[in-house]
């Protein structure tokens, strides 16, 4: 009997294992619900913290929790939950990310997103709920035109904004001919899209390769300097804009073909790149060293918690989670006034890191472009410096396919 | 014209860093019929080594003969307690077991060398382009990737047909159950080659990490291009894997240079832009599956299993 | 009795049982991601039955079923986008697309065999991957969002999550009860016997070719109606919908399961994508509980728990989950 009643319990045992292991699940998941009884402000944050761009992702964790640090951990005068979730650089995973965010956590807020296809993938959802979504980074042209939404803010800019101030340099130093290179997605295209639109020579070739996997731009290259440009235009985000500067200047390019850039040097990507970035101009909304207060406060900040220095993806998150305060502090902590947020959110009511800007009637902000540029500082360390203001209040050109009217 | 050589020098160079993986790849799959997905990992691993290694000891030819030596131990390691379980397996087991392995590696190292992925730094004599033809530059490192490649080609030819070795593992490729009957200590050879294997890769991921950087993950792309190389070839055939892995190079490369501009005669600018770089990412594919229908065992089929 | 009454089949009627009680936890627990998240599980179990009805029933190993996902979604997608958004045109046209597709590569690559017939259809789902990326007017490599879902003509109410699952969870009996009856007909002997000694059955007198390359077709609509579903649960199509990444994971899915049964890939579908839904959580919770600190970093190592783990599998489980299962109820 008692044999028969071990055996029987031994013969189940995976059952049991099962069972417990799908109830622990339901566990796991519904977990954070139990917690957010009190009223808490919850804030899902997506960015990528796996894979070769994780960099970008935990630089944007960091400054979004040195902001709540500086908010002494409150939003808006409430108790915050931030939940961080990782879209490994992949739309679908984006998606359902979001999908658990709304409807599991039943979060408050979403910001983060570094990629225009993990956040075009995960749109959706975000409007259909009526979430609020503040983008900290990806600024595909959808979203500031016809797929603008009442409450989608941006903190970053549009894809086009950033290339077109460059556009506009090369025309000021004189540039005749240009060589185009940039990542085959959204964002690539746009960035392209951008500079030629404003760049008053000619385009005499441009090249798109496979994102993200092609790395070696030997190929490219050659087609470039075969190709006898004044200058040679480049996006490459992340760990990519390593690669590409290594090779353009081991192909000796980089004495013969000015480049110039967009999102290719920035602080993350800096200490790699080390004296290949050296002289190679890039345009930026914000650079470390814009004399404003917040920003300095932010940098220092910054450097003494996380022994480095906070990129432009960083300043975006930073101002995000501003934005968000500057909302619920604006309904007085009531959450579920949605419109009064959105038109809190409207006034830009905050000291952003790049200094006072408005939003166009799309939510993307207008704002000021410098031209930053690679220096030795004082220590001998390498560093970005504003160098002149390429653009003054630059307004994104989607605003006209927005039906949103304020 | 000019552009031309320069851009086959391009593709000799992918075609022979290919060469350095797929021979690895095709040596295990050959003699042991493992599919080993986690040779990309191996790969990964020779350039996280070599960028450390380089680091401590500022030498960069050091960095490389550490690395791969320290490969080579790695790689035997793994053969010792993982992957020689898995002989005389079902193909699926490999790859379910080895893509473990995958992930496992990839967080392994993310935990010991951090997110952020490392440099490994040319040498000054190295990182200046050489004119090779008048008005044709080319970087030197590139030659040297192109030197190494052909070199590690001829010797692995001389040991595979001229030695006893070489011997054991032809032998071992043909009838395993034969040459142990033989008294040939077969576990230990297995070992052997593995350690060599994973040498191969990690010398191409050393190789490459100049150029494309080292980081987590850098072997999976590259792995599926390994693969097409071996299929190609036949697998087993170093020399099927080197006359392979020249042709994927060049036609990835000049393809990719070239099509954009050869569909503009045919199609509108704007088709041509966009239908180029997706005709030519799919063209390796194309020719691989036009030689598989041709040629149901590759190019140079293993005489007889 | 005792033989119906194994570990195995208890834990299958277990499995089956749950499945199709998901929306009433979701409903008791509060939490509607748990009806979403089952959703994508059970329409990616359809995928990974239909693959392993060739892989495991066939001996052959596609490594690019993910191809049907992507043809299937992109016809909802495109017909969506495009204005046509009733099911009874978008339905036919995937799937008839996605047979036509498995007719024109299968007949290529089913005069390969093992290793080669792997890496052949690998050959054709990039191809396939990069017509998708190069889909300039539907979104390219970003994708497309899909803003109406199939309409049936106000019969189904696919926009309802309850209702949507139901109906995902049907698709999926439905493919196990085919595919069942498939395997076991006069059709699937001769395709399991064409696995194990193809030169007997071809000497038998059977076309074993044409078999093989029906059952692959078969296969290829079966993961259409998964990819059809997949569009209208994410709202949104992609090229990496096609990724070989993810006919990898189907693979995977299928070997960890089980390869020998029916029901196997379904058990391997449940059990990855729970593990990767909930691993990261469990690490966090037990890392938090033992040093007492936020462990927010931690969960990110997931796949350092879940790679050793498949490795154990093929080592010590034979067969996957099921394998397993069965070897437990005989002691």
């Amino acid at each position: 009997m008692i044999n028969k009643i071990t055996g029987l319990s031994r013969r189940y045992a995976p059952v049991l294992a099962g069972a417990s292991m799908v109830a622990i699940a339901a566990l796991a998941l519904s977990a954070s619900q139990t917690a957010a009884q009190q009223k808490t402000v919850k804030i899902g944050f997506v960015s990528t913290f796996s894979g070769p761009t994780a960099v970008i992702g935990n630089d944007m964790r960091n400054s979004f929790e040195l902001a709540l640090d500086h908010l002494g951990r409150k939003i808006g005068g409430l108790p915050v939950e931030v939940i961080y979730e990782d879209d490994a650089q992949k739309p679908d995973v984006g998606l359902q990310k979001t999908q658990k965010l709304i409807e599991s956590d039943k979060v408050d807020f979403i910001a983060g997103y570094i990629w225009s296809n993990v956040l075009l993938a995960s749109l959706k959802p975000i409007v259909d709920s009526k979430t609020m979504l503040v983008i900290a980074n990806a600024g595909p042209s959808q979203i500031a035109g016809e797929l603008c939404s009442p409450y989608v803010f941006s903190t970053s800019w549009q894809n086009d904004q950033t290339p077109q101030a460059v556009g506009e340099y090369m025309n000021q130093k004189g540039v005749k001919t240009a060589y185009l290179i940039g990542p085959n997605y959204a964002a690539g295209k746009d960035m392209l899209a951008g500079v030629a639109s404003t760049f008053k020579g000619q385009v005499v070739g441009q090249d798109l390769t496979k994102w993200p996997d092609q790395l070696d731009f030997s190929a490219e290259l050659s087609k470039a300097r075969a190709a006898k440009p004044d200058a040679v235009f480049v996006f490459y985000p992340g760990a990519a804009g390593v690669q590409f500067l290594t090779q353009y200047s081991q192909a000796g390019l980089k004495d013969q073909i000015p480049l110039y850039t967009a999102f290719t040097i920035d602080e993350l990507s800096l200490p790699r790149q080390k004296e290949m970035a050296i002289g190679v101009p890039g345009a930026q909304h914000w650079v470390n060293d814009l004399p404003f207060d917040q920003n300095k406060k932010f940098v220092a900040d910054f450097k003494t918690k996380y022994k480095s220095s906070p990129s432009f993806y960083g300043a975006q998150s930073y101002d995000a989670a501003m934005l968000i305060d500057s909302a619920v502090k604006g309904v007085k902590g009531n959450l579920s006034n949605k419109d009064g947020m959105r038109d809190e959110m409207r006034k830009a009511n905050f000291a952003s890191v790049r200094g006072p800007f408005k939003y166009n009637n799309n939510h993307i902000p207008i704002q000021n472009f410098y031209l930053q540029d690679v220096v030795k500082g004082a220590d001998g360390e390498l560093v970005l410096k504003t160098v002149a203001t390429i653009v003054k209040d630059s307004k994104d050109r989607h605003g006209d396919k927005c039906p949103m009217k304020w | 014209m000019l552009l031309f050589i320069e851009q086959s020098l391009n593709g000799l160079q992918l075609g022979l860093l290919l060469f350095l993986l797929a021979a690895g790849l095709t040596l295990v799959f050959g003699i042991m019929d493992l599919v080993n997905l986690a040779h990309g990992s191996l790969y990964m691993l020779g350039a996280y080594f070599a960028a450390t290694f380089a680091a401590l000891t500022g030498s960069f030819v050091g960095a490389i003969f550490l690395a791969l030596f320290a490969t080579l131990l790695v790689g035997m390691a793994v053969e010792l307690i993982a992957l020689r379980r898995l002989y005389g397996r079902d193909h699926l087991d490999h790859v379910l077991g080895t893509f473990g392995l995958i992930l496992f590696s990839n967080e392994m190292v993310r935990l010991i060398w951090g997110p952020a992925g490392m440099n490994l730094p040319l040498p000054p004599w190295l990182n200046v382009p050489l004119q090779i033809l008048p008005g044709v530059y080319y970087p030197s490192y590139r030659l040297l990737i192109i030197a190494v490649a052909l070199f590690v080609a001829v010797l692995l030819y001389l040991v595979v047909m001229r030695t006893r070795i070489g011997m054991l593992i032809r032998a071992g490729a043909s009838n395993r159950e034969m040459i142990g009957a033989l008294g040939i200590n077969i576990k230990l050879l297995y070992t052997f080659v593995f350690g060599i294997g994973a040498a191969l890769a990690g010398l191409a991921g050393m190789m490459q990490a100049p150029i494309l950087t080292v980081q987590i993950g850098m072997g999976e792309n590259i792995l599926i291009l390994a693969f097409v190389v071996i299929i190609i070839g036949g697998i087993g055939s170093i020399r099927g894997a080197f006359v392979a892995a020249i042709l994927v190079g060049l036609i990835d490369t000049v393809g990719r240079a070239f099509l954009p501009d050869v569909l503009k005669l045919f199609l509108s600018n704007s088709a041509a832009s966009t239908a180029g770089p997706a005709l030519s990412s799919m063209l390796i594919y194309l020719v691989m599956a036009v030689i598989l229908v041709m040629r149901p065992e590759g190019l140079f089929p293993a005489a007889s299993k | 009795m005792s033989r119906l009454f194994t570990v195995r089949n208890v834990v299958v009627v277990a499995l089956l049982i749950f499945l199709a009680l998901v929306p009433f936890f979701a409903v008791l627990t509060g939490n509607a991601f748990l009806t979403t998240l089952f959703t994508r599980i059970v329409i990616l179990a359809i995928a990974a039955v239909s693959l392993n009805l060739i892989m495991g029933f066939g001996g052959m190993v596609s490594f690019g079923h993910a191809a049907y996902l992507g043809i299937g979604g992109y016809a909802v997608g495109i017909l969506a986008y495009e204005k046509v958004t009733s099911a009874f045109i978008q339905w036919p046209v995937a799937l008839v697309a996605c047979a036509i597709f498995a007719l024109i590569t299968g007949a290529l690559s089913l005069r390969t065999r093992g290793v080669y017939f792997i890496m052949i259809t690998l050959a054709f789902a990039q191809m396939i991957y990069y017509v998708g990326v190069s889909l300039d007017r539907y979104g390219a490599d970003d994708g497309l969002t899909i803003y109406t879902r199939s309409q049936f003509a106000g019969l189904i109410n696919l926009s309802n999550r309850t209702v949507f699952y139901y109906f995902c969870f049907a698709c999926l009996m439905g493919t196990i009860y085919l595919v069942w009856r498939m395997v076991n007909s006069r059709f699937g002997m001769v395709i399991q016997g064409a696995r194990s000694n193809d030169r007997r059955m071809r000497s038998i007198g059977f076309p074993t070719y044409r078999y093989r390359l029906v059952c692959f077709v078969i296969a290829g609509v079966l993961c259409g109606l998964s990819g059809v579903l997949l569009a209208n649960q994410a709202d949104f199509i992609s090229p990496a919908t096609m990724h070989w990444t993810r006919s990898g994971d189907l693979i995977v899915m299928a070997v960890l399961g089980g390869m020998g049964s029916v029901i196997g890939p379904v058990m391997g579908a449940v059990a990855l994508l729970v593990l990767e839904e909930t691993l990261p959580h469990i690490i966090g919770a037990v890392g938090g509980f033992v040093t007492g600190k936020s462990m927010v970093a931690a969960k990110e190592y997931w796949a350092l728990i879940l790679g050793p783990m498949l490795l154990l599998v093929v080592l010590f489980a034979r067969g996957g989950i099921d394998g397993l299962l069965r070897r437990f109820g005989r002691d």
